[in-house]
This record gives C-alpha cells, sequence and structure tokens, in this order.
C-alpha cells in the first residue's frame, strides 16, 4: 500500500490541500481555534510530501503523473524534475513555517476570522503548490488564478489601506493573468497543445513565426506583474506593508518566488535559451531592467520609516538579483539566482515574521520606534540580525553565496555593468538595515529591561528560518551540485 | 494597399473585435476613478479574451461537438472547456473585487476613486 | 433586503416557476454526460431559481429553507465529493480520477459515466452554494 501510495504523491499533494481547504469551514463549526492547527497539519503533510518528491526527483530525474490515466499531451500531466521539485521544498516550507507562526500572530491582527483566513491560507499554499507541480500551461492558469484569488482575499483582511491595497492588487493581478491566458492562447494557437514537454518539441519548428513571439512577449508581462519585477511592481508595497504580517511573511517568501519559478520554466524548459539566443534577445532589456529594479527598490528602502515597507521595497530589489541571474544565461548566474530563490524566501519570511512580532509585542510599526529592542526581545532581533547580514550577503549566509554566484555570473558574461550594480547595491542594502541596527543595537533603551519575547510558536519559526539563512551558506555547495543536474540539459555547453 | 487593409479586416475580423474590446476594458480599467465602472472595465477585458479563445476554436463547416451519427466536422471543443473554466474563473474575481467595493464602501462611504485616495492622506 | 410585500402576479408566477427552474437545474446536472450541460450550468441554474425566490420573498425567507450554514456545508460537500471520487480511483488502483477503475458497473465505459456524472454532482452542489453564499452576502446588510 505504501508502495502504491509513493506513485500517486504529485496528486496527493494538491488533493490534500483542496481537502484540507474545504474540510476548514466544517471544521471552523466545531472548534474555531482547531482551525490553525488544522492548517499547520497540512502544510506540514505537503511539507513531507515535497521532500519525498525532491528526494525521488533526484534518483529518477523526471517524474510524470497522468490525471484520470490520461497520457499526456492530451491528458493533464504533472510533471516533477529538479528544478520545480527543489520549488516545491522552498515553497512549503514557508507554508509550513507560517503556518505555526500564523497561529498567535493572525489570531491578534486579524481576530475572530480564523475559519475564512485558514481556508483561504491552505488554498492560497495548495495554489501555489500546483503552480509549480503542474505540467500543463492551462492548469498552471487555474492554479495561478486560484492562489491570486485566495491572496486578494488575505491581503485585504488587514488594517484600513489593505482594501484599496488589496483592490488595486486584484486589478494589476487580473490583468497579468489576462496577458498569460492570452499568451497561452496564441501558443495553443500555433502548435495546437499545451503541455510543456510537448511545446518545448513543437516550438522549435516555428521559432520564426510572429505569433509566437506575441505569445512570449504577453506571458512574459503577465509573469513580470505577477513576481513585481521593477517597473510592473506597483501593488506590491502596499499589499505588504498592509496586509497582517504573517500574510505579508508568506506572500514575499513564496509568491512572487512562484512567478519567477514559472518565468524560469518558460524560458529554459518550454521556449528553450536556443530560442532567445538566435531570435530575440530580451535578456538585454530584462538585465538592464532587473539591474535598475535593484537600485530602484534599495533606494527606495532607505527612504521608508513603516518597517513593513522597507522590507517590500527591499523585496523590490531582490526580485531585480533573481531576474538578472536568469537574464545573463550562464551556469554560475542561474545557479545563483535558484540559490537565491531559496535564500530570499528564507531571509524575507524571517524578516517579515520579525517585524510581526514587533506588531504583536509591541505594536511597533515604524523604525523610528525600534530604539533599544535589541535589549527587550533579544531573540527575536538576533534572528533580524541573521536575516539583515544573509541580505546584504555577509558571508557565510546564504545570501552571501547566491549573491556570489551571480556575480560569478555576470563577470563570467562580461558584464561589467552588472558587476558594478550588484556590488553597489549591497552597499545600498547596508545603508538601509543599518538604519535598523542602529536603533535596535545601539539606540538609546526606553524599554524596561528584560521585556517579554513573543510567543515560542511564533519564535521557533522565526529562528529556524534564520539559522536556516545561516547554515544555508554552508549547504551552498550540495545545492549547487543539485542545480547542475538540472541545468546541464537547458544550458547548451554543459556545465 | 487597401485591398490588403480589407482583406485583413474581412479575413481575420475576430482578432480586430476582441482586441478594441480588450482596448475599451483597459480603458475602463485606467480611465474611470469609480471602482465599479473599473470593474466592469476589468470584466469586459476578460470576456475580450475570452472571446478570442472561441473564435479560435472554429472550424470551417464545423458543428457543435455532440457526436451525430455520419462523418462530420466538428469545431475544436477544447477552447470551449477552457474557457468554461475561465469564466468560472472571471466570475469569482468579479465576486472578490464587487465584495471589496463594498467594504471599501463601508470603510470610506465613497466608490471614487480619487475621494478614497484623499481620505487616506488625510489619515 | 426589505420584506415589502410583492404583487400578486409576481408571487404567483415565482411560485410557479421555481420548480421548475430547479427541475430543470437537476435535469442539467444529470445530463452533463450524455448531453450539453454539466455541474458548472446546473449549479448556476439551481441557484437562479434560490435567487429568485428570495428575490420575490425575501432574504429571510429564503434563509429559513437555506441557512447560510448549510450552504457553506454544502459547498465544501461538493468539493470534498470531487476529491473523495478522485481518491477512490486510487484506492482502486487506478490514476486520480481515473473513473474506469472505480467498480460502479460492469464495464469501463459505464463506470466511467457514472465516475464522471458523481463528480458532476459535487461541481453542481458547489457551484450553486458558492453563487448562493455570493448572493447572501452582497444582499445582507451589515455583518
Amino acid at each position: 500500500m505504501i508502495e502504491e501510495l509513493s506513485n500517486h504523491l504529485p496528486i496527493l499533494l494538491i488533493v490534500s490541500g483542496l481537502i484540507g481547504a474545504f474540510l476548514t469551514p466544517l471544521i471552523g463549526l466545531i472548534r474555531k481555534e482547531l482551525c490553525s492547527f488544522w492548517a499547520s497539519f497540512i502544510t506540514l503533510i505537503q511539507f513531507f510530501i515535497s521532500i519525498i518528491l525532491f528526494y525521488q526527483a533526484i534518483q529518477v530525474g523526471r517524474i510524470s503523473y497522468w490525471l484520470g490515466g490520461w497520457e499526456p499531451p492530451w491528458g493533464i500531466e504533472y510533471a516533477i524534475d529538479i528544478l520545480n521539485s527543489f520549488i516545491l521544498v522552498v515553497v512549503s516550507t514557508i507554508c509550513l513555517s507560517v503556518a505555526i507562526y500564523g497561529r498567535k500572530s493572525l489570531l491578534k491582527e486579524v481576530p475572530e476570522k480564523e475559519v475564512q483566513l485558514y481556508t483561504l491560507y491552505i488554498l492560497l499554499c495548495t495554489g501555489m503548490l500546483g503552480i509549480i507541480i503542474t505540467g500543463d500551461v492551462f492548469n498552471l492558469y487555474v492554479f495561478l488564478e486560484i492562489s491570486s484569488l485566495a491572496a486578494y482575499a488575505l491581503v485585504a483582511v488587514g488594517d484600513r489601506n489593505s482594501l484599496v491595497a488589496s483592490f488595486n492588487y486584484m486589478i494589476m493581478g487580473t490583468v497579468s493573468a489576462c496577458f498569460i491566458l492570452l499568451g497561452i492562447g496564441y501558443l495553443y494557437l500555433m502548435t495546437g497543445t499545451l503541455n510543456m514537454a510537448d511545446l518545448s518539441r513543437l516550438l522549435p519548428p516555428l521559432y520564426g513565426r510572429p505569433a509566437i513571439l506575441i505569445g512570449l512577449a504577453l506571458l512574459i508581462v503577465g509573469l513580470s506583474i505577477k513576481t513585481a519585477l521593477f517597473p510592473l511592481h506597483t501593488w506590491l508595497p502596499d499589499a505588504y506593508t498592509h496586509s497582517p504580517s504573517a500574510i505579508s511573511a508568506l506572500l514575499s517568501g513564496t509568491f512572487t518566488k512562484v512567478g519567477i519559478y514559472v518565468l524560469i520554466r518558460l524560458i529554459y524548459s518550454i521556449f528553450g535559451l536556443e530560442y532567445f539566443l538566435r531570435n530575440v534577445d530580451i535578456f538585454v532589456f530584462i538585465s538592464w531592467v532587473a539591474s535598475a529594479g535593484i537600485i530602484f527598490g534599495a533606494i527606495m528602502a532607505i527612504a521608508q520609516d513603516d518597517f513593513k515597507r522597507m522590507l517590500a521595497y527591499s523585496s523590490i530589489s531582490q526580485i531585480g538579483y533573481i531576474a538578472l541571474g536568469i537574464s545573463l544565461a550562464n551556469n554560475f548566474a542561474l545557479a545563483g539566482s535558484l540559490l537565491h530563490i531559496f535564500g530570499h524566501s528564507l531571509m524575507k519570511t524571517g524578516l517579515f515574521m520579525v517585524a510581526g512580532a514587533l506588531i504583536y509585542s509591541k505594536g511597533i510599526k515604524r523604525v523610528s520606534q525600534l530604539e533599544g529592542m535589541g535589549n527587550v526581545m533579544p531573540l527575536t532581533m538576533a534572528a533580524f540580525l541573521i536575516g539583515a547580514l544573509s541580505m546584504i550577503g555577509i558571508p557565510p549566509t546564504i545570501g552571501f553565496a547566491s549573491k556570489y554566484l551571480i556575480l560569478l555570473g555576470a563577470v563570467e558574461s562580461g558584464e561589467w555593468v552588472f558587476v558594478v550594480v550588484i556590488l553597489f547595491s549591497s552597499l545600498l542594502t547596508a545603508v538601509y538595515f543599518w538604519k535598523v541596527f542602529e536603533k535596535v543595537f545601539f539606540g538609546e533603551n526606553k524599554w524596561k529591561k528584560g521585556g517579554k519575547e513573543i510567543p515560542l510558536s511564533m519564535l521557533l519559526p522565526t529562528m529556524a528560518l534564520a539559522i536556516l539563512s545561516l547554515l544555508g551558506g554552508f549547504f551552498a555547495p550540495v545545492l549547487i551540485k543539485v542545480f547542475e543536474l538540472w541545468m546541464s540539459g537547458v544550458i547548451p555547453g554543459g556545465v | 494597399m487597401v485591398l490588403d487593409i480589407i482583406d485583413v479586416i474581412l479575413t481575420k475580423y475576430n482578432y480586430i473585435i476582441y482586441i478594441s474590446l480588450m482596448t475599451l476594458g483597459f480603458y475602463g480599467m485606467i480611465g474611470k476613478s469609480n471602482l465599479i465602472k473599473k470593474l466592469i472595465g476589468m470584466s469586459v477585458f476578460q470576456y475580450a479574451i475570452f472571446l478570442f479563445y472561441i473564435s479560435i476554436a472554429d472550424v470551417e463547416g464545423g458543428i457543435a461537438p455532440i457526436l451525430v451519427e455520419g462523418e462530420v466536422t466538428y469545431t475544436n471543443p477544447l477552447p470551449h472547456v477552457l474557457i468554461l473554466t475561465a469564466i468560472v474563473v472571471a466570475v469569482s474575481t468579479l465576486a472578490v473585487g464587487l465584495s471589496l467595493v463594498i467594504r471599501i464602501y463601508r470603510e470610506f462611504g465613497s466608490v471614487d476613486e480619487n475621494k478614497i485616495l484623499m481620505r487616506l492622506k488625510d489619515d | 433586503m426589505k420584506e415589502t410585500r410583492r404583487g400578486i402576479i409576481l408571487r404567483t408566477n415565482a411560485k410557479f416557476m421555481v420548480p421548475f427552474i430547479l427541475l430543470w437545474g437537476l435535469y442539467v446536472l444529470t445530463h452533463g454526460t450524455s448531453g450539453p450541460g454539466g455541474g458548472f450550468q446546473a449549479g448556476v441554474v439551481l441557484a437562479a431559481g434560490f435567487i429568485l425566490y428570495a428575490v420575490v420573498f425575501g432574504l429571510q425567507e429564503t434563509q429559513k429553507i437555506f441557512p447560510f450554514r448549510a450552504v457553506l456545508v454544502i459547498a465544501s460537500l461538493g468539493v470534498s465529493i470531487y476529491a473523495w471520487i478522485g481518491v477512490f480511483a486510487i484506492i482502486f488502483g487506478g490514476n486520480f480520477l481515473e473513473y474506469g477503475k472505480i467498480p460502479l458497473a460492469h464495464d469501463i465505459a459505464e463506470s466511467s459515466k457514472l465516475g464522471i456524472e458523481m463528480v458532476e454532482i459535487g461541481i453542481g452542489l458547489t457551484v450553486m452554494a458558492i453563487m448562493l453564499s455570493i448572493f447572501y452576502t452582497f444582499v445582507q446588510r451589515g455583518d
């Protein structure tokens, strides 16, 4: 039976989430408090399944699951390779830790709404895992909309301003989803298939056709809105600032990363690097836009006083790094990007958790109010310190490893401008985090000494993510070895 | 030259219709300050894309894809099914949007974007 | 929604029409496998019947028949039916949603048809419940 079940893990990952989400209202009818435990339980299951899938993918290479027993390209296929099983692990780790963290945090910030919140929470997580796991482009659109709809609603439960933020997010998100749908339509029009593997087989003879180019352009613009790549980032700062902290933590750690994953999948797997090198060189454009985003995000972050808003702008900057790594299109840079997806998820979620902890225990939202918090909440602030150092890129954290790889990639491509951009923006990152360090550790202590730490259920995930991002630097070589298995197939010329 | 343009209009009119509808919807989303009108624009935008999908499913001389005796051509049913799903998504999006507008109205007393932004600034 | 006395023509007509709308909804629901129709459409038609009733007789009357809690339960139930049919297929040795493997009838085609119909019923219930819950939420004043 166990043997039997292990063949069905890809679908169980999604079905456990769907059943879990729709049982939440029924559990809420019995006892509201149970909902948060239920969400943690479901995300724990998904976490374990993701780990096993990652292990299987490294062993086998590619797992394919046929829904309803229909053979692809006719049926929907769940295709798992090293790339997406890795992203599965990243996303499910964040989902699990935020679910544990959110029990106390959400209860305080959004009282009396557990049932709806956790239904949407599980749906959002499941939707994201679905986007990652599916091998069918239309299925991807459906999962994208499931998770986006859950995300709009979850953003809207924050403070007064969150309603307007959520409305803007919804308008932007819908436009992006429509572009993605239209792009899929053009690809379908030209190839007559929706299966990713089949698309990658059928596209090369059609490389020169303008309709393919239009489809690609629509898909890339749509995905750029979802990932909040710089000029299309406008929904992000408001949405992250005003939504409940646990939700900001979840969205910052996972949702934009999922968009980036789809971008990588689109560029490297579906279209293939060949197309971009020979037909349309969008990489130059993306890399310049990404660099602009890196600098813009960092400068805007320096200007913010609101702690969460600062982190949100920092996210825009960090997403720029990932996009830069993708567009440099060599082994070092791509490995750096993948590592940075992992690293940034850990660090940024951890930092948003710290922001939530400050709101939870003292109601502090602004950087200027943080004076002397280092004495009051030493453990939380230690987690903040590690996260921030990793964000700046101090060895041996994971942030250092990933930035170093992207830097090497830029050197390899001979793009010295981007080398300067990366180094300069690290400096800017140090500036905005230094602003906080100064207040937290060297500020005048207005609070009574030995104040209260946050509850253990909030502290534990925060610390765990911080420690992971510290240790991640040591594991980086192992992870890069794993990425190389995947990259050798997509980057011509080998590793 | 003129004949070419007329030819394009006559043969590719479905593209022209869907693109003009999309532009119309886009204008509604950007140009109108009333949130409800923005949502209407959003819906038009979405439905324009559905129209595109349905129009590419057509096969010349094809009938509705229901099994009948004899040799007949069917239109491609797959885009129809896809759009059925997309319509459900559109309805859900619209529902989320409308409920947001209702809550915004209760909170700010207006559905006009400029007034809401002014109230936000006052805070 | 205010409880106003509606005209007698409206009420009589609604009383006459609602059962037929519901019946039509059930017809569409159960004939999705052999003709046009299916869960989505049927769910909307069924919900439209209840919404017509609510428009004419008022929200409170409708919520006596169909309280908000029941709507939530049905919505959850519908999706669960869908998911469990899929899981049953796994238990009987097929892939997820491989209806043919569920021993509902003698041959694969027949049990596939039955399996799809059950899934359609799940979808229909959910769509109806969600449509109603959207309607309830928008019509109710305050919280």
